[in-house]
């Protein structure tokens, strides 16, 4: 077999140009976890299920594991690595929103997306991005309670 | 995870894709489009989709466009399902990509990959079947353009190397009114047990259907039935259910018994939309 | 005032779970580690004709390929099970081959190209199949199986063990009974769906020593079994579980660690990882057990029950691993939370060719709890009393005696017609069960009651470490395994109360490594807060002795005169004369350089008290500590024609001796209703005639989605357990138990008919309705 099936790339990870050698068939996810050791996005179903292998990229909430790490090149890609003291990490804590959290990294790059471009999400605009992930372990009560009281606190208002 | 190896291509052009396939083809190397490329990777860790070379056609320009051009509205086969929804400039079309997958999904789902998915729902394919839309097909010959009845036949008929670049429906059609109705097994988010999508043309329903047989279809005689007013409600159901074109399915979301229960429903719901509850 | 308990204390590990940052078993870099793939058998039951592996070793990569071997089998009691199929495949999924590879896509490659011929067998689907005469026998040699003391398997049958009651006289039952009812219920196998899949690494190292990383419930009896199974010495034996992603029961099991050790001893004890696949987690690793069931109650008149005669089928599936303490706990708590002295029942662990069972969140009692309090609605339907009416009647009260013929008090039970009263309340019982919302829909409340106690080994221990850092602050060690549950910030919790210190001064290790880590059993059943709770108080305890014991000398008095509180070690009724906990948790340093005491190190354990085995003829016996009593319901909106429902709230009122935690402790309960709920409503196994898993990924078998839930309302009255840290009783499964019970009370009612399966899915509702 000769190498045309595998190549050095360069992909912007929070802001950072990183350079490594993938295979075409590898995933995104499995770029992020074993070549670059970013392990918060995590893999659940690998079949685009799940949500637990979410991340940004350019603005919108993306399964990693659906993605090839080839088809992120030029791409601005955001993992949970590069989100720091964001609303919605502050609430998914004051809200109980995870236990085990092993959903928690991927719900929160959804939630962050969707705050991002909808600051304004009503209801049906939450289900709507929500129900891609899943979580065994919380009711969602609380996921939702967080949601809400992120969107609340980004527009100044009392959550 | 994939086992299979495979080379990578992105071609800037339709041209460069189509000779690309030919040129890999020639090699031996099966080579595979690939838009939202979400079944490479699903059906190719269970080896059901295996290939030596695979061409990403994201970076045609043509796969990209989504505009109305004059009484047409044009999608890029490589646009995503959220782009094509947001652009909200066919409400049925939206309301049927809404139900597809998940929203995350969608992100990366593309239009013309859901039409030529190898999964028996294509639910995309629903109102493109009802607003007689066309396609623009890139092959050898250059740029065609088929009318979707016409090609797409329980699966879109391609020729090898052949591949999907633009949808493109008339304006008017997508102002009709519409009904979109996805039934699961249960609960809100997965594949259908079915999805009838269905326009009213100046009085005369159309109807297509997806997750009631092994592929989406849209059916003149379920269509004559259902539009059969010299009938009651129950007997327009009761013939357009008894002309099914192809064996209902029986599956892991339901049987094909209560699949047909949940149509029987699902149609007096859409007949009601229009002609209120009548004798059903 | 109290420091820390009953409030909403955030989870110690936090903010690492928000940003990414903690790390779950396969997060550890693999560097240097191998990569295991399983080949797992495409038919539910066949005969292994040959193997062929020519094809898989040519690939690069490869290092092994395993094969399954007559030896060891395996299996917590009856050692039933080879680590990989030998001869035989007995359930879809079966692990039948692993191939260790440089690198994951390898290992997968050449599993794919391992040819296995299979000459197929007839397959059982359903216990009741497996009980016939003429029934396949899924283990010819049953009897031959090495097992534990306490297992009764039936030879030439398929019958793993027998549990059986025998409380009272049946005939005195029947013959006090005006009324009686009879019913028979079903449900298939289905999925926990941790969402972190299964995943261990294993490696031998030069001096002998075995490591594993697991994402287990139960390191200790990794262990255990390792040793048992492979003779292993125990104490070169050592477990590290960091974080879990999820557990509700089915990382009990050991089963992923044993071909992990035969792949490292097969490739020179180098570190090989073993990572399921969502599908190998599924229907490879073991599954929530099915049950077929048939109930005989008698009841008088007035609606005093008299008499229970009852079958529980469990499906164990292909092998018995836990399917047999799963069957065992259902007999001791074979009956709903009430009164009853003539009870008989027989609860039987069946063969099928299902993937074999594990604890699953409740271990046994939503199944249970599904039949009993089905047929409780059935009987007041029968006898025209209100349901929770004539629960309340038949409420369990301290005085009472268990169906193990134990008699319970104020302590070793909570108070269940306070809950049935309290959810009258909040469910607006007087409302009625039934409003007509518009022409097709209805809204229809049903309820259930739940009791639990937790049948764990008699000898089951938890031991817990303090040690003190330098600036006073402590470091908690307990073999708690952090599965989501909380347990360990509620230990923080715990001691921040008992030395009535900041919090925020208290640390607790989360990993467990076996080595270094006191043993705590297993995380399961609920029995985390009572058995390392009670084991901190008592290391507390000993802490506090010795910072008393070098305070005192410095402040020359006895230590009966000291108290231990922030921060400080003060003269009880002379505060000002004090020294502060950091000046001597690391020994005291006189001006002249003479230094006495040394690092303050305090030690506490706890183990069950007075827990028996039950008889096997009677099954009198003492099998757990205290039961968690509680009352739950549903009110869900029905669609009359479609049968297609939505849950609009659901209920819990729960006796759970002392909120520790209050927000935990309602997360613990809403996310075990919603799994009650989830499982009640969608979650099932759809298995073909052959035996075969049609959905076994999570496309097709439907879990909850945000959206999909109700409103949850969750109550808690605290009758103390007195035996418990500060009164409390076990909660983690609870909020599940009564979940299907209730959810399938409420849509009997609004479908009309008795329905009888799970999960409710609106077509086995219009199928049940005489639909099709
Ligand atoms: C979580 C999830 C849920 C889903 N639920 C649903 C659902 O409810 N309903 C439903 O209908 N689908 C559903 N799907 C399936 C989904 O529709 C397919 O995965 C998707 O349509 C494929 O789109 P894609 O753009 O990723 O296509 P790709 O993976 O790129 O391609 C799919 C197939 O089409 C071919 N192809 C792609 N583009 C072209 C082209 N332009 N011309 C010719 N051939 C082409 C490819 O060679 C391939 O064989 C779901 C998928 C996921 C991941
Ligand atoms: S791992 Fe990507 S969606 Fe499940
Ligand atoms: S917190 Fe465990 S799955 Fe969501």
């Amino acid at each position: 077999m000769h190498n045309h099936t595998s190549a050095e790339i360069t992909l912007n990870i929070n802001n950072e140009d990183r350079t490594v050698y993938v295979r075409n068939a590898d995933t995104l996810l499995y770029a992020l976890r074993e070549k670059l050791g970013l392990t918060g996005a995590k893999p659940g179903c690998l079949n685009g299920d799940c949500g637990a292998c979410t991340i940004i990229v350019d603005g919108d909430p993306m399964k990693s594991c659906l993605m090839l790490a080839v088809e992120a090149q030029g791409k601005s890609i955001i993992t949970v690595e590069g989100l720091q003291n964001t609303a919605i990490q502050t609430e998914f804590i004051d809200k109980f929103a995870f236990q085990c959290g092993y959903c928690t990294p991927g719900f929160i790059m959804n939630c962050h997306a969707l705050m991002t471009k909808y600051p304004d999400a009503d209801d049906s605009v939450i289900k709507d991005w929500l129900e891609s992930n899943i979580c065994r372990c919380t009711g969602y009560q609380e996921i939702e309670a967080a949601i809400k009281a992120a969107l609340a606190a980004a527009k100044g208002e009392p959550g | 995870m994939l086992s299979f190896d495979f080379e990578y291509y992105k071609p800037a052009s339709i041209d460069e894709a189509v000779q690309l396939f030919q040129s890999l083809d020639r090699q031996g190397k099966n080579p595979s489009y690939i838009s939202g490329g979400t079944e490479l990777i699903t059906l190719g860790r269970v080896n059901k989709i295996v290939t030596g070379a695979v061409i990403d056609i994201k970076a045609i320009p043509e796969c990209l466009v989504l505009e109305k051009q004059g009484t047409q509205l044009v999608f890029g086969a490589a646009q995503s399902l959220t782009v094509v929804r947001e652009k909200q400039f066919f409400p049925l079309l939206s309301k049927a990509i809404v139900e597809i997958a998940d929203h995350t999904a969608r992100n990366k789902i593309t239009l013309g990959g859901n039409i030529c998915a190898n999964i028996i729902y294509r639910e995309a394919v629903l109102p493109l079947l009802l607003t007689d839309s066309t396609l623009a097909v890139a092959g050898l010959n250059g740029l065609i353009q088929y009318p979707i009845n016409d090609i797409f036949q329980q699966t879109l008929q391609l020729d090898r190397g052949e591949f999907l670049v633009q949808v493109i429906t008339h304006k008017q059609e997508t102002e009709l009114p519409f009904v979109c109705l996805k039934k699961r097994r249960q609960w809100d988010v997965g594949y259908p047990l079915l999805t009838a999508a269905a326009l009213n043309k100046n009085g005369q329903i159309k109807l297509a259907i997806s997750g009631l047989c092994s592929f989406p279809f849209r059916d003149k005689r379920m269509e004559y039935s259902l539009n059969n007013r010299s009938l009651s409600m129950k007997a327009r159901i009761e013939e357009a259910v008894s002309r099914i074109p192809a064996p209902v399915l029986n599956d892991v979301h339901g049987s094909a018994e209560y699949r047909v229960f949940v149509l029987e429903n699902t149609l007096q719901e859409i007949l009601a939309e229009w002609e209120g509850a009548g004798d059903a | 005032m109290s420091q820390s308990i009953g409030k909403s204390i955030y989870r110690k590990e936090a903010l690492e779970k928000v940003t990414g940052k903690a790390k779950y078993t396969d997060d550890y870099p693999a560097a240097g580690t191998l990569h295991v793939k399983l080949a797992v058998s495409p038919y539910a039951h066949a005969r292994i004709i040959a193997i062929d592996t020519s094809k898989a070793g040519e690939v690069p990569g490869v290092r092994a390929i395993l094969l399954g071997q007559p030896f060891p089998l395996t299996g917590e009691e009856i050692k039933d099970r080879p680590p990989l199929a030998f001869e035989r495949v007995r359930y879809h999924g079966e692990p039948v081959a692993a191939v260790v590879a440089d690198t994951p896509h390898q290992a997968k490659r050449a599993a794919e190209l391992i040819a296995v011929t299979y000459e197929p067998l007839p397959v059982i689907n359903s216990p009741r199949e497996a009980l016939q005469p003429d029934a396949v026998l899924i283990h010819e040699n049953l009897e031959t199986y090495e097992k534990i003391e306490h297992v009764y398997p039936e030879a030439k049958t398929n019958i793993a063990d027998r549990t059986k009651i025998r409380k009272g006289n049946m005939e005195q039952g029947w013959t006090e009974s005006d009324v009686t009812l009879e019913a028979s219920f079903s449900l298939s196998p289905s999925d926990h769906i941790a969402m972190e899949t299964r995943c261990v690494t294993a490696e031998i190292r030069p001096d002998g020593f075995v490591v594993f990383s697991s994402s287990t419930q139960s390191p200790y009896m990794i262990m255990e079994l390792m040793s048992r199974y492979f003779q292993l010495e125990k104490g070169k034996i050592i477990v590290n579980t960091p974080f879990v992603g999820g557990g509700y029961g089915g990382k009990v099991a050991v089963q992923l660690e044993l071909i992990a050790y035969l792949a490292t001893l097969a490739v020179g004890g180098r570190p090989v990882k073993l990572l399921n696949t969502r599908e190998e987690d599924m229907i490879t690793s073991p599954v929530h057990i099915g049950l077929d069931a048939d109930i005989k109650l008698g009841a008088t008149q007035e609606g005093k029950l008299k008499v229970a005669q009852i079958t529980y089928l469990f499906d164990t599936g292909a092998y018995s691993d836990k399917g047999v303490t799963i069957s065992r706990a259902a007999a001791i708590t074979c009956t709903g939370p009430y009164q009853l002295e003539n009870i008989w029942c027989d609860s039987l662990c069946v063969y099928t060719n299902h993937p074999y069972a594990t604890a699953y969140r409740g271990f046994s009692h939503a199944e249970l709890l599904f039949v009993f309090e089905r047929a409780m609605d059935m009987l007041a339907k029968k006898l025209n009393i209100d349901p929770l009416e004539l629960r309340r009647i038949n409420a369990f009260l301290p005085g009472a005696t268990t169906p193990t013929q134990i008699r319970l008090n104020e302590s070793t039970v909570g108070n269940l017609p306070q809950c049935i009263d309290r959810l009258k309340q909040l469910m607006n019982w007087k409302e009625g069960q039934v409003t007509q919302v518009n022409g097709r829909k209805i809204r229809v409340k049903g309820v259930s009651c739940i009791w639990k106690t937790s049948t764990i080994d008699t000898e089951a221990s938890s031991g817990v470490v303090l040690t003190f850092n330098v600036d006073g602050s402590v470091n908690i060690l307990s073999g708690i395994v952090e599965i989501g549950t909380g347990t360990k910030t509620i230990l923080a919790q715990l001691l921040a109360e008992k030395l009535k210190m900041d919090i925020k001064k208290i640390h607790v290790k989360m990993e467990v490594d076996t080595q270094t880590t006191p043993k705590h059993w297993k995380t399961v059943a609920s029995r985390g807060t009572l058995m390392a709770g009670r084991a901190l108080l008592k290391a507390a305890d000993d802490a506090v002795v010795q910072l008393k014991d070098t305070a005192s000398r410095v402040l020359m008095c006895s230590p009966d005169d000291l108290e231990v509180a922030n921060d400080m070690i003060y003269v009880r009724d002379e505060p000002d004369t004090f020294i502060h906990v950091k000046d001597v948790c690391h020994g005291y340093k006189y001006p002249s350089g003479h230094s006495i005491g040394g690092q303050v190190i305090g030690r506490g354990n706890y183990i069950l008290r007075h827990l028996t085995h039950i008889d096997h003829e009677t099954g009198a016996g003492r099998p757990g500590p205290e039961y968690t009593v509680g009352a739950q319901g549903v009110e869900v909106e029905f669609d009359t024609k479609e049968f297609t429902y939505k849950v609009l709230k659901a209920f819990a009122v729960i006796d759970i001796g002392k909120v520790l935690n209050k927000k935990a402790a309602e997360g613990q309960v809403m996310g075990a209703m919603s799994m009650g709920l989830n499982f009640g409503s969608s979650e099932t196994f759809v298995v073909s005639d052959d035996g075969i898993i049609l959905n076994p990924r999570l496309r097709t078998y439907v879990p909850f989605r945000y959206g999909d839930h109700p409103e949850y309302l969750v109550h808690f009255l605290e009758t103390p357990h007195i035996d418990g840290p500060f009164g409390a009783r076990g909660v983690g499964e609870h909020g599940l138990i009564g979940m299907p019970a209730a959810l399938a009370n409420s849509l009997s009612i609004a479908s009309g008919v008795e329905l009888t399966m799970l999960p409710l899915t609106p077509e086995s509702i219009w199928k049940e309705t005489g639909g099709g």
